[in-house]
């Protein structure tokens, strides 16, 4: 059975390439435009990895950062945070929350497949 | 005149009848026992009957030893006990006459040396008064020096005792006061500003206690510059950073030198600064996070682009996707040049500038430059500019020398003119022009390559380049032809401000002397320990006010029309810290009246009214003793205004009218015009608030001393002697 990857941003233009991306690596891919939804979506369709952008209307990535790791039956969820938030003490933020990486806007795709691949592989 | 007897004469007296006695008794024994013992019994039996002589003989011998002795009294003792009892005099009291000098020689010896050493002691005392009287003025001065010096500086400085109460404050400060005011209309600041106000009514005491602690802690450890620093919010939404810093004790006081005696606050309003700096962050977050987010999507588009495996809807769908960022990163950093002048280019110390002002200074010192004539076009009188004016001055001389130098021109003329808002960047602009008549077909189209040369100007002039300089001010230069007129010109654009933001710098002259800042007594006092009723009456603060009315009768529907009030604080009138507003009583004014007070309908038509008003002279009143001419008058109407207004007046109140009943009994009148007249007070301004209430102050403070001489110190003494003289008036 393929992993599952929910994408959670506000930005249609990032989602398409993302979309496209990780389908293409073989797993299934759900999309989310805002934190409300990112939240549900994680906690009915149950992904193995969220790619999580912080600045969103209604629930901010951080926050559904937090109610992943707070909610047990979530365990062992896989959290990638992509922001354009760059300072230090955001990074050291996303990381206290429990993300389990977090890439700063911009970055390379090829470097983001490859963390999501070595993440879902140690999952595994 | 009966003279009383000193009692060592009836010791003398005594003594001498002792004395006489013994020696009769002796004599007789004597005698008696040298003869034989009939012969005694004979001279017993002889003097038996005869008894009564011998002791009348004595009786009249001491009668005359009485009155000798009496009479040396008289010559030897009286004179020195009377010169005894003239310097006594001499020494209680200054100005007594000099000793006579009568008597014995010996007394009036000693009389002319006493008047001898009087002269010495009275010639060193007007000695020592000069040179106190000297040294008084010496400090009178260095203390107004100082308030002067304070008084010019542009912060705001507010100097306090450790009580909070306001020693000093400069002009700046009742400035910035006035902004701070919740009744700005109609106290003006005065009742939040006042000498031996207190600080504490416009800042939280909590904040200035923090501060004072971190200033105590380093001044312990014995830092050269013990300061503190915070940032408040006031009411209005200003935020003012004050620094606060420590009055310390002299050399000599009481309390030790070192300690803290005081503070000195110096106050910044740095809404402005701080709505800059919130922008630019704002701009900042924009510029990073915005591009980070656009590039992220680029990036991601481009590199799915180069995938073999993407179809060609794909493909169109992530084309536009790059060309929407693009185009937003654009936009966004269009945003940034457009926004980013105002906020970037407050770094250096810019001023306001009448333009004209400015465009006179260029003049002057391009008249210095040889063989380059200047002449004046049209100038703006009213554009205002906020500038660095010294680089900007150079700028334009530069320019002005280098086309004499380079370009051969001889005479230059200066224009300056208001622009209307136009292109991209909005508000007015003020464009200076700098025209000449170019020589044949000399070209112009050079000339803007010098704005971007270092500037040298004379043995002056930084590496900075014209460009530089008109960046910094938000402003542009270019070259024009005027082909109609057949003119050149250099054009400065530069943006103009409103008038209005340059009003604080208007001069708020409204005293003709020279106002009382500052008082430093207010170091000493401590009126926090002192009940109020035993203060004296030289150290409490007043305030004097009167009242204009519709008439006499608040119960039966009068109003009040106009209130005037001043300050004393200690002992000093403070003209300067005046209320004077007139009320709309929302009822007709009758027309006796008008002719007194002078205050018609139209007058308070659009004049506030007392619910309004009464707040404003609460505050003003706050922590004061009221002084009024007839308070019972004046109080009436206040007090059965308590209800609508909400402020209730609970301070002590002084009645002129009744002091001066306590100091002068017998005197038939007792209105402020004869008590003024009395003493010699000229009365300006009868019969409008403030005119009286400033004459009442006058007759008080003339009060106060007269009330001292008999026994009244004390507030508690005043209040107590006017009601006993109130009663007393009810009788008659």
């Amino acid at each position: 059975m393929s992993k599952r990857v929910l994408i959670v941003d506000d930005e249609p233009n990032i989602l398409i390439s993302l979309e496209f991306l990780m389908k293409r690596e073989g797993y299934e891919v759900q999309v989310a435009r805002d934190g409300e939804a990112g939240w549900e979506a994680a906690c009915t369709w149950r992904p193995d990895l969220v790619l999580l952008d912080v600045m969103m209307p209604r629930k901010s990535g951080f926050d559904v950062c937090q109610a992943i790791r707070a909610d047990e039956r979530l365990a062992g969820m896989r959290i990638v945070m992509l922001t354009a938030k760059g300072r230090d003490t955001d990074v050291a933020k996303g990381l206290a929350l429990g993300a389990d990486a977090y890439l700063t806007k911009p970055f390379s795709t090829r470097e983001l497949v490859q963390r999501v691949r070595d993440l879902l592989e140690d999952a595994r | 005149m009966r003279r009383r007897i000193d009692p060592r004469l009836w010791w003398l007296l005594a003594g001498a009848a002792g004395v006489s006695l013994a020696w009769l008794g002796v004599t007789i024994g004597l005698i008696a026992v040298t003869l034989e013992p009939e012969a005694r019994a004979r001279m017993l039996d002889l003097l038996g009957d005869r008894w009564g002589f011998v002791g009348l003989m004595w009786l009249f011998g001491m009668m005359a030893i009485a009155w000798g002795l009496q009479r040396a009294f008289d010559v030897w003792v009286v004179p020195w006990r009377r010169l005894a009892e003239e310097a006594r005099v001499l020494l209680t009291a200054q100005g007594a006459p000099a000793l006579r000098e009568r008597g014995p020689a010996e007394v009036r010896q000693v009389a002319r040396l006493f008047n001898q050493l009087v002269q010495q002691c009275e010639a060193l005392r007007a000695q020592m008064d000069e040179r106190l009287r000297e040294a008084a003025r010496g400090i009178e001065q260095e203390k107004s020096r100082l308030a002067a010096l304070i008084s010019e500086l542009p912060q705001s400085v507010v100097v306090c005792n450790l009580n909070g109460r306001i020693v000093l404050y400069n002009n700046r400060a009742r400035l910035q006061f006035r902004a701070l005011s919740q009744a700005p209309m109609l106290a003006g600041g005065a009742e939040l500003i006042g000498l031996g106000r207190s600080i504490y009514t416009v800042f939280e005491p909590a904040l200035i206690a923090h501060a004072l602690e971190r200033i105590r802690q380093r001044m312990r450890r014995g830092a050269a510059h013990p300061s503190a620093q915070f940032v408040t919010a006031t009411r209005g939404g200003q935020l003012l950073r004050v620094q606060v810093a420590p009055v310390r004790q002299v050399e000599g006081s009481a309390d030790g030198a070192g300690e803290l005696a005081g503070f000195v606050l110096v106050l910044d309003n740095i809404t402005r600064e701080h709505e800059q700096a919130a922008a630019r962050e704002r701009l900042w977050l924009d510029l990073t996070e915005g591009s980070r987010r656009s590039l992220a999507n680029v990036q991601a588009a481009l590199e799915v682009l180069e995938l073999p495996d993407a179809d060609s809807a794909l493909r169109e769908r992530l084309s536009q996707v790059v060309r929407e960022e693009v185009q937003a990163l654009g936009e966004r950093v269009q945003r940034l040049v457009a926004e980013g002048v105002d906020i970037w280019g407050s770094q250096w110390p810019m001023e306001d500038m009448l333009a004209a002002d400015w465009v006179a200074a260029i003049a002057r010192r391009l008249a210095d430059v040889p063989g380059l004539q200047v002449t004046l076009g049209a100038v703006d009188g009213e554009a205002w500019l906020r500038i660095e004016s010294y680089s900007l001055i150079q700028a334009v001389v530069y320019l002005a020398r280098r086309l004499h130098t380079e370009a051969g021109v001889t005479a230059l003329m200066l224009r300056l003119q208001r622009a209307p808002s136009a292109g991209q960047r909005p508000g007015p602009r003020v464009h200076l022009d700098l025209v000449w008549r170019p020589s044949g077909d000399a070209a112009v189209t050079g000339l803007l390559g010098w704005e971007i040369d270092p500037m040298r100007v004379g043995d002056g002039g930084g590496a900075a380049s014209v460009r530089d300089v008109m960046e910094r001010h938000g402003g542009t230069l270019w070259v024009e032809t005027d082909t109609a007129t057949g003119e050149a010109f250099f054009r400065l654009s530069l943006p103009a401000i409103e008038t209005a933001e340059s009003a604080d710098a208007a001069p708020l002259a409204r005293t003709e002397s020279r106002p009382e800042y500052y008082d430093f007594d207010l170091f000493r006092s401590s009126a926090a320990t002192q009940a109020l009723d035993d203060a004296p009456l030289t150290a409490v603060a007043y305030t004097v006010f009167d009242l204009e009315t519709t008439g006499l009768n608040p119960t039966e529907g009068d109003e009040i029309i106009q209130i005037g009030a001043t300050r004393i604080v200690n002992g000093k009138l403070l003209r300067h810290e005046s209320f004077e507003q007139l009320v709309n009583p929302r009822r007709s004014i009758p027309r006796e009246g008008i002719l007194i007070h002078g205050i018609t309908p139209e007058m308070v038509a659009d004049q506030p009214d007392i619910t309004q008003v009464l707040p404003a002279f609460h505050a003003f009143a706050r922590d004061t003793v009221l002084v009024a001419h007839n308070a019972a008058f004046d109080m009436r109407f206040l007090q059965l205004k308590e209800r609508v207004t909400g402020v209730v007046f609970n301070n002590p109140v002084l009645d002129t009218l009744l002091l001066s009943a306590v100091v002068h009994p017998a005197q038939p009148s007792h209105r402020l015009e004869e008590i003024a007249a009395r003493f010699g007070i000229p009365v300006i301004g009868r019969h409008t608030a403030l005119g009286d209430a400033l004459v009442t102050a006058e007759v008080f403070l003339r009060l106060i001393p007269l009330l001292a001489e008999q026994g009244i110190h004390t507030l508690g003494q005043a209040r107590r002697a006017s009601e006993r003289t109130y009663y007393a008036r009810l009788t008659y």
